[in-house]
């Protein structure tokens, strides 16, 4: 009985330690030092052949930043202050200077995004749709990169592809090419990249009851 | 035994909310991240009468439940205001946005002398 006990216990010590580790190993002096409060997402730049790519993937990134405690300026409004200044295209805002960025939006720090893949891969088996993107985080003042990272997500991951021998593969691949096709299903796994890309990697910031624990260290 | 019942309930709690804020986070959502994507993207291409109509009802619902709506709700809103032909609600949303988030006042006081002409 006691020994169940101890053993239950050990265990559950033992996934708590575990469970919520993943920022291990990544140097965050920089970001550590320069404190930045709020963060300005330029348009991603899109990589892929997919044009939804760039504001779809906007659409999805203030979430998973805003909840880890960063200020996160309004990713529609700033797309349109870049225009009405005459930069139009995700690769001019991105060779803007970041002292000119820093001095319209009053941001601590702009956050660079690159898609690299968005949208279905169509193979006989099955049509993954696949969103990955890369991230930059720079320090709005001195242009000193905070931090970087890189994701990737599939809707594949949860799909049970079990059972069915290789009629019912091809059968349910077809389905979901169709499927694939109707709306824009990348955007649905683009959540799941920022969600990655930001929540696994990066600090909390200012917001999160979390932030003087950690920043703290 | 029942104790140990006990322990791997308690654990497996403890599991479910170590690694998250809580089950609701830090604001409510609601749909503005649905807006923001049907301003851009065709399939889901709504006019902006119907994208403010949906980011309001977000926000009875954020007051009602005495939820915080996210950063850059407010900001969102007033564009959406001025788009539709109402710059003194678009203002006044502005000066929402830098009430409940400081971090903005510095644009939001832009957009506001921008749009007040």
């Amino acid at each position: 009985m006691t020994r169940h006990f101890f053993t239950i216990a050990l265990l559950c010590i033992a996934a708590l330690l575990t469970g919520c580790a993943s920022q291990k190993s990544y140097d965050y002096s920089a970001i550590r030092e320069s404190k930045p409060r709020s963060i300005v997402v330029l348009p991603p730049l899109n990589l892929s052949p997919d044009v939804r790519a760039t504001y779809s993937m906007m659409a999805t990134v203030t979430r998973p930043l805003a909840e880890l405690g960063y200020y996160v300026f309004p990713v529609a409004l700033v797309d349109q202050t870049f225009r009405e200044n005459g930069l139009a295209e995700p690769g001019e805002m991105h060779n803007a200077s970041p002292a000119k960025i820093a001095e319209i939006f009053g941001a601590d720090a702009i956050l660079y995004i690159k898609v690299e893949e968005y949208g279905a891969a169509y193979r006989v088996i099955s049509s993954d749709v696949i969103v990955s993107a890369t991230a930059e985080l720079i320090d709005a003042r001195t242009g000193r990169s905070l931090w970087s990272g890189r994701a990737k997500a599939s809707n594949s991951e949860n799909r049970d592809s079990s059972g069915n021998g290789i009629v019912g593969i091809l059968v349910s691949a077809l389905i979901q090419q169709v499927a694939n096709n109707i709306g824009d299903p990348g955007y649905q796994v683009a959540r799941q990249t920022s969600y990655r890309l930001f929540s696994a990697g990066l600090l909390p910031g200012p917001r999160s009851p979390n932030y003087e624990k950690l920043i703290g260290q | 035994m029942k104790k140990l019942f006990k322990l791997a309930a308690l654990c497996a709690g403890l599991l479910l909310t170590a690694c998250s804020t809580g089950t609701h986070g830090l604001y409510q959502w609601g749909s503005y991240e649905d807006q923001v994507y049907a301003m851009y993207n065709s399939a889901a291409k709504t006019s902006p009468q119907e994208q403010l109509a949906k980011l309001e009802a977000d926000g009875e619902k954020a007051r009602a439940g005495n939820r915080t709506p996210p950063p850059g709700y407010y900001a969102h809103l007033g564009y959406l205001y001025f788009e539709t032909g109402n710059p003194e609600r678009a203002v006044a949303s502005f000066q929402n946005e830098k009430t409940l988030f400081p971090e903005s006042r510095s644009y939001m006081d832009r957009l506001i002398s921008r749009f007040k002409k």
